[in-house]
C-alpha cells in the first residue's frame, strides 16, 4: 500500500499550505494524477479520509484530475497519447514507445476555508 | 423553521431556535435577513495553487543520497522484484565474484527479520538490514539513515536489495544509478505486462533461474519482448545463479557501469580512489 505513503505526503503538503495561508480548514483538495502514474486513484481515495482525520483537511472533498499519458513513438517519430503503459501506439500499433508525460502525482490546488472557519462540525 | 437545516421553529426576532439543534449536532450561522430567514452563505472559498509533487520529499532525500554516492564514486544499484525471485541468492553470488576486485556494501530491505543480512554478512560484505515493518517498499530517507551506519564502498558498488514487491518500490527513487529488476523463470513470461510500472522504472532486467527453463513453460524471448514493449530501452540478461550460465555477463555489466561512472577499475587498490577524488 504505497498509496498510504503518498496520501501521507498529501497531508504534509496540505497542512503546510494551510498554515502558510492562515487557514484552519481545507474544504477541497485537488490532485493531478497522470494516467501513467504509479498509483491507482481509487486507492488514494480509499486512504484519504483515514489519513486526513485530525488534520485541517478532515472531511475535505478530494478531487482527482487525470492528466493524459504522453509518449514518443520511435517508429512514427511523433508524440502520441496513450492511456496505459501496455497500450500500443494509436497510429502505427507498435510498442516502441517512450513515456514522456502523464506520470505526475501532484497536489494541484486547495480550497481553503474562510479565516476563523474550522472543520469541526459544531 | 430554520431554513438552513429545517429544525425547530425560528423566532421572529432573530436567530435562536426554540428547540435548539437538539439531537443533531451541526451548528451553523443563521441568516440576518427579515425574521431571521435569510439563508446564510458560506464565504467564498480561497483557492490557492500548490503544484507540489507527492514524492517531492522522497526525491529530495534521493538527491542527497545520489550526491553522496557520486562523491564517494559509488555505483548504487536498487534490486527490485517479486518475493522469491532469487535476489538474495543472486546477490550472495555477485558479492562472492566481486570479492577482492571491488569494494562492496549492501543495504537489505525486508519487512521482518535479519535473515537476508545474515546471508550477506557471511560473504564478508558490510551490510545493514532495514526492516520496514508493515511497509511495502524502501524510501530514500530510510536508505539515508542506513548510510549513516554503513561505510560507503569508495570506488565500488552499493547494492540495495528492496522489499520483495513488484509494485510499490517502482515509485520510490532511492538515489540509485539504476533499478535492476529480477524476473525468475518460475514467474511467468507475461509478468512485465501485468506489472508494467517496475519494468518501466528499471534499466536492466535479469531473467534468473534459467537452469529451470527446461521444466517450466516460460519463454525467455517472449518475456524479454514483453518487457521491451513496456520499456524499449531495457537491457536484459538471462542467467542462472545456481549453475553460473550467463552470470559473467551480469558481472561485466557491473564493471561497465563502474567504468562509465569513473569508479575504480576492478582490482585497483582503494588508495587510487582517494587520489582520484582529491
Amino acid at each position: 500500500m504505497h498509496e498510504m505513503s503518498l496520501v501521507e505526503s498529501v497531508r504534509e503538503i496540505v497542512e503546510a499550505t494551510a498554515r502558510a495561508n492562515g487557514a484552519d480548514r481545507v474544504r477541497v483538495v485537488r490532485l493531478r494524477i497522470g494516467r501513467l502514474a504509479t498509483v491507482e486513484p481509487e486507492a488514494l481515495r480509499f486512504c484519504f479520509d483515514v489519513v486526513m482525520k485530525g488534520s485541517v483537511a478532515e472531511g475535505a472533498r478530494l478531487e482527482i484530475e487525470a492528466t493524459p499519458g504522453a509518449a514518443w513513438c520511435w517508429d512514427c517519430s511523433a508524440p502520441v497519447t496513450i492511456g496505459a503503459l501496455t497500450e500500443a501506439c494509436p497510429a502505427c500499433g507498435g510498442h516502441r514507445l517512450e513515456v514522456t508525460g502523464g506520470t505526475e502525482m501532484r497536489v494541484h490546488e486547495l480550497e481553503l476555508g474562510a479565516p476563523g472557519e474550522t472543520n469541526a462540525c459544531a | 423553521m430554520c431554513v438552513t437545516c429545517g429544525c425547530g421553529p425560528i423566532l421572529a426576532d432573530g436567530h435562536a431556535h426554540e428547540m435548539g439543534h437538539g439531537a443533531h449536532d451541526h451548528g451553523h450561522a443563521h441568516g440576518t435577513g427579515p425574521r431571521g430567514l435569510g439563508i446564510w452563505k458560506e464565504p467564498a472559498p480561497r483557492v490557492v495553487s500548490v503544484e507540489q509533487d507527492l514524492l517531492a520529499k522522497n526525491d529530495r532525500h534521493a538527491a542527497a543520497n545520489r550526491q553522496r554516492f557520486a562523491r564517494a564514486g559509488v555505483l548504487a544499484l536498487n534490486l527490485v522484484s517479486s518475493p522469491g525471485s532469487g535476489k538474495t541468492t543472486l546477490l550472495v553470488e555477485t558479492l562472492t565474484r566481486l570479492r577482492g576486485r571491488r569494494p562492496v556494501a549492501v543495504v537489505e530491505g525486508d519487512q521482518q527479520t535479519s535473515l537476508d543480512a545474515d546471508r550477506i554478512a557471511a560473504t564478508g560484505a558490510p551490510v545493514v538490514q532495514l526492516n520496514t515493518g508493515k511497509g511495502c517498499h524502501l524510501d530514500a530517507l530510510q536508505v539515508e539513515r542506513a548510510l549513516d551506519e554503513l561505510p560507503l564502498p569508495s570506488g565500488g558498488v552499493l547494492f540495495i536489495e528492496n522489499v520483495g514487491n513488484l509494485v510499490c518500490p517502482a515509485s520510490f527513487d532511492l538515489g540509485e544509478a539504476h533499478k535492476v529488476v529480477v524476473l525468475s523463470v518460475t514467474e511467468g513470461d507475461d509478468k512485465p505486462l501485468k506489472y508494467p510500472d517496475m519494468f518501466l522504472a528499471a534499466d536492466l532486467c535479469l531473467v534468473t533461474k534459467s537452469d529451470l527453463l527446461p521444466y517450466v513453460p516460460f519463454d525467455a524471448d517472449r518475456a524479454i519482448a514483453n518487457a521491451r514493449r513496456i520499456n524499449p530501452r531495457l537491457e536484459c540478461l538471462v542467467l542462472s545463479t545456481l549453475k553460473g550460465d550467463g552470470f559473467d555477463a551480469w558481472v561485466d555489466w557491473i564493471d561497465r557501469e563502474c567504468a562509465a561512472r569513473g569508479t575504480l577499475p576492478a582490482g585497483a587498490p582503494a588508495a587510487a580512489a582517494l587520489e582520484r577524488r582529491a
